[in-house]
């Protein structure tokens, strides 16, 4: 009888590390983070790419719907596939839409904007992606939707797809 | 011997904020090599060469600047990026498992020997 129970605890106990680690080849191994929404991001200051000035965010949000932050640089390809997509939310009466240039030079990133259109309001600089962090950011492209008391409602990290705009333009007619 | 006490002073000035930047450096370096590069594949916030692991060392020093201690710096990533940028999770709800699995199977393997040995 021992033995009996004893073989099946055996069992028991492989059958779970199997259906356990089983489970884990079918998970998605990149890290996918909490995307914290609906939750506050810092407030923050920057200096703005065109007049060098520096700006507190809050400034830059008006009573338009919602606010996009995009962190782009002149230097990630991504961005430049994402960019007329941000060129068709700039026309969108409820958005505005902020850059936060990333690890950039401003000569390249004025050149950026001038070469395929300014889709932003305002933007940024982030010349060391202290702030890109302080938002939780990993790296460009990415996208925040933040309603007007700065809390998070979506989060695109990469390049913006077709859907990912749908999905946007969606939240803006809400 | 005016001149000496200048030349003293300004040496121990120079001393001094090169054994702070040192201090400073070899926090840096501990406090990196605990965080995980969330963009790369198994490396080290102090291993990696990354845009993401360049800023992240760049704040660290940032903070410790400001006065920041080390758990303030972990903290404060951790509500940025969650548990998974710190190699040594906390034990909480979702972690519990992962800390206790090893003990567990450590307890069991140590009865089933136990109990062997005092059978022979």
């Amino acid at each position: 009888m021992k033995k009996k129970i004893y073989y099946f605890v055996l069992l028991l106990i492989t059958v779970f590390v199997f259906l356990l680690l089983y489970k884990a080849i079918f998970q998605n191994n990149s890290y996918v983070p909490s995307s914290k929404i609906n939750k506050k991001i810092n407030e923050f200051s920057a200096r703005s790419l065109f007049l060098d000035n520096e700006i507190n965010i809050k400034d830059l949000i008006s009573q338009k719907k919602i606010t996009i932050i995009n962190i782009w640089a002149s230097w990630c390809a991504p961005c430049r596939n994402e960019h007329e997509y941000l060129m068709k939310l700039k026309e969108h009466p409820n958005i505005i839409l902020i850059g936060l240039n990333y690890k950039d030079k401003p000569s390249k990133a004025k050149l950026f904007v001038k070469d395929f259109g300014n889709p932003f309001s305002t933007i940024l600089k982030d010349p060391k992606g202290i702030i890109s962090i302080d938002i939780g950011a990993y790296g460009v492209p990415e996208t925040y939707i933040l309603d007007n008391d700065l809390n998070l409602k979506k989060k695109f990290i990469g390049e913006l797809t077709f859907k990912n705009f749908e999905e946007i333009i969606e939240i803006a007619n809400r | 011997m005016k001149l000496k006490k200048y030349l003293i002073i300004i040496l121990i000035f120079f001393f001094q904020s090169n054994l702070l930047a040192n201090n400073n450096s070899l926090l840096i370096d501990k406090i990196s090599k605990n965080l995980r590069c969330l963009i790369c594949q198994g490396q080290s916030v102090y291993d990696s060469q990354s845009d993401f692991a360049n800023s992240v060392k760049f704040l660290i020093n940032k903070k410790i600047e400001e006065g920041n201690s080390e758990d303030e710096i972990y903290d404060y990533l951790i509500n940025k990026y969650g548990q998974w940028i710190v190699y040594d999770p906390e034990i909480n709800k979702k972690t519990v498992f992962l800390w206790l699995f090893p003990v567990i199977l450590f307890v069991f393997g140590g009865l089933l020997i136990i109990r062997k040995v005092f059978i022979n």
